[in-house]
């Protein structure tokens, strides 16, 4: 069932990664199988179950708030594609009024 | 130097013995490389001239009177472990050319202990997968037959330790990516419990399964390393706090006498190859023979782990790796036309298929009107396969299973994602339930091929899960 209607176009869209033609139905065909596969889970009872969200039943961890020395911007900046001095560069993003 | 008959315990006497430096090991594992590597293809890269400079250190201070609980011991690195100044990809073209601004806790924790680490061994790509075909930039062989995968995603680590090209390694293990590799190649390779070993550094796959362990020619080894990497860390949340044993020390008299071992109905079914069953069964008699105590238990939910598996692993995956964009780090497209392009060019030309087909599922059982039915659908069976083990480790001191249902496969044979996925059946139950497990050598097949079993124990069991896996070895 979910073979026919996965969309993968709009999934790809959504995940911000282009696909060519022959990944679409190349990956559509795929998807549709694993998760026609998942629809095994549909047949259990999951009513009133919690849910597990880590491996294992920790919830929060605290630490006092102290400020403590980070990574120096020139180590941050080195595997930039592109960089000035101090900043990241990127395409402008912002149309000329 | 011939390093492949040394273990770390050995290594480690000799060099206290002075009988060897570790410029003679180094030096080793580099002549080991040249002579084998070509044909295997374990390695990514290797600073030779940093490994032979941390060697000369090491002796130095050796020499001086300094001793560490790994001075002196070369080490192999899984390549999505960040290591301070020594590239980092992943095998990913995204992070082609990539070096570590840090060290990860565990390779902080390595330099503490005087170990050497120059070499970065090869993955499926951002650890998704269970042959190694999924690097970007070459397919490792399996040392007992070359037209053979070592299994995956930690095939690297398994193949350089197995080929005798390292002395030890590490992994990391989300759905069995150390236990399968260390099947396939005839090693054993330990999962400790989640929580145990910090994940700060350790590029993330999906962060409520992912763990670092080690890969070693025994199971006192991987107690030595273990003794070094675990512990509660400041930089990783999900860290327990929990007092950490000394786990070579628990290792001393180990014996399966009296040991309650389970053996999980729904591990033991058709579809596994014949060789596998018939040495696991000879596993299971040889613990019998040693005095433990064999007990038939029930898993009910494991049917189901693969499904919440495949749900849940991607999901954090597709959350994870929206870090590589194209902006701070990894590559960026030569062509965006706007800033969306930047990020789905840059992704595209930087991914390889099963990354993206992995971000597209998790993508997609996270988008809205199909959450609840995927993602909250198996957080809650993974409730359930949990309290499985919980009931089953009322009963029994550890699990024994299978590792994987084959022996190591033909390189290119299992070209469909889902066969491929049906791989990780008998690994996956324990990482979603976060409990250590260890794969341990347990006999060869009619053409040589190496087959491991798996002991699983309760949380934080892990000095009782190797202790087991120590007395299966000598039994």
């Amino acid at each position: 069932m979910a073979g026919e209607s996965f969309d993968v176009d709009y999934v790809a869209r959504l995940a911000h990664i282009e696909l060519d033609d022959g990944e679409k139905a190349e990956f559509g065909r795929q998807l549709g199988n694993i998760l026609a596969y998942m629809e095994k889970l549909k047949s259990l009872d999951v009513d009133g179950v919690e849910p597990t969200m880590h491996g294992h039943g920790r919830v929060n961890a605290f630490r006092e708030d102290v400020v403590k020395p980070s990574m120096a911007r020139d180590a941050a900046l080195a595997n930039a594609p592109e960089r000035t001095d101090d900043e990241f560069r990127l395409p402008k993003i912002v149309e000329d009024a | 130097m011939d390093i492949a008959r040394f273990t770390v315990a050995s290594a480690l006497k000799a060099l206290d013995a002075g009988e060897v430096s570790s410029r003679e090991l180094t030096q080793g594992v580099i002549d080991a490389i040249d002579a084998k590597d070509a044909e295997i293809g374990a390695y990514l890269t290797f600073d030779r001239e940093s490994a032979l400079r941390q060697a000369d250190e090491a002796d130095a201070a050796r020499a001086a009177g300094k001793r560490g609980a790994l001075l002196g011991v070369p080490v192999a690195i899984k390549d999505l472990i960040n290591v301070a100044g020594q590239p980092c990809t992943c095998a990913s073209k995204i992070l082609e050319g990539y070096v570590s601004p840090y060290d990860a806790t565990v390779s902080a924790r390595l330099r503490s202990a005087g170990a050497i680490f120059a070499g970065r061994v090869n993955m499926d790509e951002f650890a998704m997968g269970s042959s190694t075909e999924n690097s970007a930039f070459k397919t490792t062989r399996n040392p007992h037959d070359t037209s053979r995968v070592p299994g995956g995603s930690s095939g690297g680590s398994a193949a350089a330790v197995a080929g005798g090209m390292a002395i030890c390694a590490l992994g990391t293990d989300t759905g069995g990516s150390i236990r399968q590799p260390a099947s396939f190649c005839g090693i054993v390779g330990f999962k400790p419990t989640y929580g145990r070993v910090s994940r700060y550094g350790v590029t993330a796959f999906a962060s409520s399964l992912d763990q670092v362990g080690p890969m070693t020619r025994d199971v006192t080894d991987a107690a030595l390393l273990m003794n070094v990497l675990a512990g509660c860390d400041e930089h990783d949340g999900t860290t327990a706090d929990v007092p950490v044993p000394d786990f070579a020390a628990a290792l001393d008299g180990a014996s399966l006498k009296g040991v309650r071992i389970g053996l999980p109905k729904e591990y033991f079914v058709d579809g596994t190859d014949p060789q596998v069953s018939s040495i696991v069964r000879s596993a299971i008699d040889r613990c019998a023979a040693a005095g433990a105590e064999l007990v038939e238990v029930s898993l009910p939910h494991t049917e189901y782990a693969m499904a919440v598996y495949y749900i849940v692993a991607p999901a954090e995956a597709s959350a994870n790796l929206a870090r590589f964009d194209g902006v701070r780090y990894g590559h960026r497209t030569g062509k965006p036309e706007d800033v969306y392009s930047l990020y789905a060019k840059s992704r595209a030309e930087g991914f390889g298929a099963e990354v993206k087909r992995r971000i597209i599922l998790g993508t997609y059982v996270l988008s809205s009107g199909y959450y609840d039915a995927y993602y909250g659908r198996a957080q809650k069976v993974r409730t359930l396969i949990r309290r499985d083990f919980e009931d089953a480790f009322t009963k029994v001191d550890a699990l024994l299973t299978p590792v994987a249902p084959t022996p190591a496969f033909k390189v290119g044979e299992l070209q469909d994602p889902l066969s491929m996925y049906l791989n990780d059946l008998f690994t996956i139950p324990a990482s979603l339930a976060g409990l250590p497990a260890i794969s341990v050598p347990a006999g060869k097949t009619a053409e040589g091929l190496p087959v491991g079993v798996q002991f699983i124990g309760a949380p934080f069991a892990d000095a009782k899960v190797l202790s087991c896996a120590k007395a299966f070895e000598a039994a």
